[in-house]
This record gives structure tokens, C-alpha cells and sequence, in this order.
């Protein structure tokens, strides 16, 4: 898994709220067998028309959306189907962070597993972040893990909550099953004792 | 000792480490695979290097892109084909068991796990499937997970968890005829909204859950996830061991007696604490129908939808006014009498034999109206066969419905089976967000009554007014 620590972006403002996976990306393309190439699917049927070409007043499709890593996105991203497709079509876009007011649980887990790191933010920085990337598309925000802080627009500095572990493994790099199956001892003893 | 939940013991019980400031290793007693979210678990897996820790306790199904037309059976396209190709590939080399197509108790996995008896109380069980929560009902401590944990748990048979916390949904009183347990979930997503129970697992209480029969309590913890729960359970009683006594998979003899006996033991003790509550008065529901892109956004079926002036949030009153667009709907206006397109029974909320008798009996005598394409998918073939046995088949395709082999179909349109852009369909299943069942269809949640009532009056109807004549 790609290492997290800091991360400086201009970013896509999304004002749609309770996007679920379905939107983020539509069950017609989790008929793939890998886990590249979801990027060009992302947000799909809010992004192109009928005919493939894209939306032009589609956020994703705007200019000064290029480039972007991270997503600002309105109250409870994330919900509905357990699909990682989600994560990968978000990351094969470019996305490495997501600010929410809340993110739904399987979402979460996913996303910490692929190097996408969910920021959680009160409403009120989620809605100073929003406006002030609305106003001005080139706005810089910046995603520190280590001191676990959201900066930018001069003085603001808004702090988000992940736990040590999760945090860990991104800083480092971690793949999570390495960890597990350091309990291998463990597992087997349990395994033993059970009925 | 402290006095604990339901799933405060089944946690207990398979914690295999907690380590400080970790999350807990969880041992995961059933796994159940389908072909779209398994392929690269596995893949990672050779990856690696590595074999399946307990092949024995991994199932697999074929059910979302499998076909349901009887004749041709065709896969939907190669893709598709590859994808089945690959999960038979897979079981067969890493010793998995599966009921793939062909087999006969092929079917929805949410379906065929406790059909077989493979679900049972107590168990951890995880699927990559946010319905999941389905086996919670007996019981089990059951949620959806992603590819990488999938991988996880054939490597390992655990997974790294954080405890979540408890809330209570206490269900009491009676429900008025024509009103289903789809419309106590449906009410629920309705009270507290799709992120309403993030971070918790339900635990579903009281007398008017009691009174329900397995079926209605699968369709109760299957749709925990619309309310943003990890997981839903109920206390496993009599109705239980009844429901799953004899099946296939179910320990046989002194071992069912004592199985049994602990089983018992899970319920919640007295005085055990929730970390919230939500009441639901059974007396005071009526039968639900959504009418926006989420499952929250649904009402009693004779209620009007909000009107814009109802949100105080700038953000969600723009929420509200897409939601509204994308239905094609007016604000303040009821639903009752709006012309449907389609109507789908089926899904792992509702495919199971109670539930196509149900919609039967609204079938029963009459036709279904010009111009509405109805499609009654079960969820398993042993229900299909079920459902002939009792001549259920023939009352639907009597009425002009359209009675398919066993999947998933319309409720997530991956098979082929899917509405048309503009297209509106009363539907049974669980989700009905914007482009769910085919791109730019739109749905409305609502239980097999209330399914069924529309596809006899080719509108938005009260299913207890046809109940009644």
C-alpha cells in the first residue's frame, strides 16, 4: 500500500450529500476481475452523457478540477454497497484524501486499506472549506497525518480523528494482512479450543 | 459480571487477540463468496503466495450478474462470463464448496446461507456484501466487508475490527394487517436517515419483532446497512431454532440439543446497557413507500412528501431538490395513484417463500394492469421449487408476471435485467438510489403487499385497500 504523511492539493468541491457507491461507481462496471482502470468510471452517470462524451458542468470535468487530490465531498460519503470498487475507482482517478462531515463504516475500512485517507471534519470547517474552494478553484488545502491536521485559507486548522492503527499503516505503508498473519500462533490455539 | 448485549457475548467470544490501542482480532466462523467482489481477493492471494487458512468455512454462490430468464440462461456478456469462470476456477483450486450455476440450491447468498443451515446464532459471518447484516437475524454477529478483507479472511480466517457500539431499536406493539417487516425497516431508515446508525450495530427488540417469523426478521437485519448500521441482530428464541431444526447444515442429535442450549445463553442479559435508543410504535405504522434516492427518504404510503420549506440546512435542501429531479416528482404532493412502469418481488430483502406468498395473494384473481412489466424473481432455487409446489408460479404468470430463475436481477441490474432511464418501478429490494436498478430508472422501496398492489392497478396504491375488497 502507497504511504501517506502530507499532502498539498487544490481540490474538487462536491456538494452532493449521502453519495453512495452506487454514484461513486455504478454495479455495471464491478464486472471487472482487477483493480486498475476504475478511475475512468468514477461518478460515471453523473459524468458523461449518454453518448460517452463528459458533462461539461460536472465538477469532476471542470478545468481547475485536474489534478486534484483531494475530494471535498457534503455530509455521509460513502454509503450503501460494501463495493471496494469504490476506493480503486477514487484512487485510479487520482484521489488520495476525502473531506466529509461523516463517512459510511465498510466506505472507511476500504478506503484505509488502499492509501485513500477518509479526514472527517465539523460541519462548520467542512463548510468554510467548501465555500472557499467553491470561490476560488486554485485553493490549496493541506492534510497532514502525522499531526493529524487540515490547513489552509491562511488561518485555518482544523484537526480529524483516525485511530493509531489505521494511522500507522498509512504513514508506514502497511499492508494489513502482513499484520494478521503475524497472529498465525494465535489463530491456531484459538482454532484448537473452540467447540 | 456485568450484565451484556447479544453481541457483546458473540464478540467475546471471538476475539482471538486484543491488543492495546489495536483493533481486535476477530475469528470469522462462516465466509460467504459471490463472484463480483472475490476475484482479486483471490488473486491476491497467489499474489502472495498464500492458501486459504479453513477452506471448509468459505461458501460460494452465483448470483449478482447471473441470468433469470429461463429459456436462453445466457450470461449478460463476457465480462460477466469471465467473472463466473473465475469463481468456479477458484473454488475448485483453492477447495471451496460452491453452488454455482446448475446446482441445485443455487441462489442469492444472503438466501441460501440460512436455507441450508450453514447461518446459525452466534456465528461471526461476513460476505462481501453489505447485506450481510441478512444472517444477523439468527442471531449472528454478520456484516459486509471489502475485496482486501475478503483476502483477509481466506488467508487468515480473521479480521482486524474495532468494537462498534450498540444501539437498541425496541419494536413494540402489533402490526395492522398489510403492514410487513419492510415496513418497520423502511420506517426506521425513515427516523433516523442512511448515516443514522454509522459506527453502531442494531440489536432489533420488543414484542412486534418477537411476533415475526424468520423471513420478516431477515428483511428487518437485511436493510441495517440502509440505516448506516455495521451490523442488525435478534436474540435467537424458538422461532429460530424451529426455522432452522433439520436443515442440511445444522448440527443433528445431542448435538442439536446442546447446541441449542447455547444458543439460549446469547440473548441479551437484563439490565444490559445500549449506547442509544430508538422506539418504534408497531401499533402506529403503515405501509411505507420512499419516494427520494436514499432509502431515508421514505413515508407512509398515504403521506406527502416534504415540502422544501422542511429543511432547514441549505445543503440539504439542495440534497432534497436533486433527489426530487432525478424523480421527476413535485414536493408536497402524495404519491397514491402515481402511474408505475415496472414492478420487481425479489432481492435477498424479499425472495423468500413468505414473501412471494404474500405478493400471491394480491395476485390472486386478478391481472396485472396494461403497460406494467412485473417480475417475480425467488431467491433460491429451492424456494423456486417451493413456490411451484404450492402453484404460487401460476398465479403470478396467470396474472401476467413474469416468474424468473433465482439472482439478484433488478435489484442491483447487473444481469441484464434492469428498467429503462425514466422508467418508475415499485420494487422490493433495498436500494434505491439513482441509477440502482438500470441508469436513470427510479424506484420506490416498498414491501411484496404493496409491490404487488402496484402491479394490479398499475399505480401507487395502499395494498390494504385490495386487501380488504
Amino acid at each position: 500500500m502507497a504511504k501517506f504523511t502530507t499532502l498539498t492539493s487544490h481540490a474538487v468541491p462536491l456538494t452532493a450529500e449521502n453519495v453512495d457507491t452506487d454514484q461513486i461507481i455504478p454495479a455495471r462496471f464491478l464486472k471487472v476481475t482487477d483493480k486498475h482502470g476504475l478511475g475512468d468510471s468514477l461518478f460515471s452517470d453523473w459524468r458523461y452523457h449518454e453518448d460517452g462524451s463528459p458533462k461539461e458542468d460536472f465538477v469532476l470535468n471542470h478545468p481547475e478540477s485536474q489534478g486534484a487530490q483531494i475530494l471535498i465531498a457534503g455530509h455521509n460519503f460513502g454509503s450503501g454497497s460494501s463495493r471496494e470498487h469504490a476506493p480503486w475507482a477514487l484512487v485510479g482517478w487520482g484521489f488520495r484524501a476525502i473531506i466529509s462531515t461523516g463517512f459510511a463504516d465498510i466506505f472507511r475500512s476500504n478506503s484505509l486499506k488502499n492509501g485513500l485517507l477518509p479526514v472527517e471534519v465539523s460541519e462548520e470547517v467542512h463548510k468554510e472549506l467548501m465555500q472557499a474552494v467553491q470561490l476560488d478553484r486554485a485553493t490549496t488545502i493541506t492534510v497532514d497525518l502525522h499531526t493529524q491536521s487540515v490547513t489552509g485559507l491562511g488561518s485555518l486548522e482544523a484537526t480529524f480523528p483516525i485511530d493509531d492503527f489505521s494511522k500507522h499503516c498509512l504513514l508506514e505503508g502497511i499492508d494489513q494482512l502482513g499484520y494478521l498473519q503475524s497472529f498465525d500462533e494465535q489463530i491456531m490455539e484459538y482454532e484448537q479450543q473452540r467447540p | 459480571m456485568k450484565p451484556r448485549t447479544l453481541f457483546e457475548k458473540v464478540w467475546d467470544q471471538h476475539v482471538v487477540v486484543q491488543e492495546p490501542d489495536r483493533p481486535a482480532v476477530l475469528y470469522i466462523d462462516l465466509h460467504l463468496i459471490h463472484e463480483v467482489t472475490s476475484p482479486q481477493a483471490f488473486t491476491g492471494l497467489r499474489e502472495r503466495g498464500i492458501g486459504v487458512r479453513r477452506p471448509e468455512r468459505t461458501v460460494a454462490t452465483m448470483d449478482h450478474s447471473t441470468p433469470t430468464l429461463p429459456k436462453s440462461l445466457a450470461v449478460i456478456d463476457d465480462q460477466a462470463k469471465i467473472q463466473l469462470r473465475m469463481l468456479e476456477d477458484n473454488c475448485k483450486e483453492f477447495g471451496i464448496e460452491l453452488f454455482g450455476l446448475g446446482n441445485q440450491f443455487n441462489g442469492i447468498v444472503h438466501v441460501i446461507g440460512p436455507e441450508r443451515g450453514f447461518t446459525q446464532p452466534g456465528k461471526t459471518i461476513v460476505c462481501g456484501d453489505s447485506h450481510t447484516s441478512t444472517h444477523g437475524a439468527f442471531g449472528a454477529l454478520a456484516f459486509g466487508i471489502g475485496t482486501s478483507e475478503v483476502e483477509h479472511v481466506l488467508a487468515t480466517q480473521c479480521l482486524l475490527q474495532r468494537k462498534p457500539k450498540t444501539l437498541e431499536v425496541r419494536v413494540d406493539g402489533t402490526l395492522m394487517p398489510g403492514v410487513t417487516a419492510k415496513d418497520i425497516i423502511l420506517a426506521l431508515c425513515a427516523e433516523i436517515g442512511t448515516g443514522g446508525a454509522t459506527g453502531y450495530v442494531i440489536e432489533y427488540t420488543g414484542s412486534a419483532i418477537r411476533n415475526l417469523d424468520m423471513e420478516g426478521r431477515m428483511t428487518v437485519c437485511n436493510m441495517s446497512i440502509e440505516a448506516g448500521a455495521r451490523a442488525g441482530m435478534i436474540a435467537p428464541d424458538d422461532t429460530t431454532f424451529e426455522y432452522l431444526k433439520g436443515r442440511d447444515r445444522v448440527p443433528k442429535g445431542a448435538d442439536w440439543d446442546a447446541a441449542v442450549e447455547r444458543w439460549r445463553a446469547l440473548a441479551s442479559d437484563e439490565h444490559a446497557k445500549y449506547d442509544k435508543r430508538v422506539v418504534i410504535d408497531a401499533n402506529k405504522l403503515e405501509p411505507m413507500i420512499t419516494y427520494g434516492t436514499n432509502p431515508g427518504m421514505g413515508m407512509g404510503i398515504g403521506a406527502s412528501m416534504p415540502e422544501m420549506a422542511a429543511f432547514d440546512e441549505f445543503s440539504h435542501q439542495v440534497a432534497f431538490e436533486k433527489a426530487m429531479l432525478y424523480m421527476d416528482l413535485e414536493p408536497g404532493e402524495s404519491l397514491l395513484g402515481k402511474k408505475i412502469d415496472v414492478v420487481f418481488i425479489g432481492s435477498c430483502t424479499n425472495s423468500r417463500i413468505g414473501d412471494l406468498r404474500m405478493a400471491a395473494s394480491v395476485f390472486s384473481g386478478r391481472k396485472v394492469a396494461d403497460g406494467v412489466r412485473t417480475l417475480v424473481v425467488p431467491g433460491s432455487h429451492d424456494i423456486k421449487k417451493q413456490a411451484e409446489a404450492e402453484g404460487l408460479d401460476k398465479i403470478f404468470t396467470e396474472a401476467g408476471a413474469e416468474w424468473r430463475e433465482p439472482g439478484c436481477s433488478m435489484c442491483i441490474a447487473m444481469n441484464g435485467d434492469n428498467l429503462e432511464p425514466g422508467q418508475y418501478a415499485v420494487s422490493t429490494s433495498n436500494r434505491n438510489f439513482e441509477g440502482r436498478q438500470g441508469k436513470g430508472g427510479r424506484t420506490f422501496l416498498a414491501s411484496p403487499l404493496t409491490a404487488a398492489a402496484a402491479a394490479v392497478t398499475g399505480r401507487v396504491t395502499d395494498p390494504r385497500s385490495l386487501l380488504l375488497s
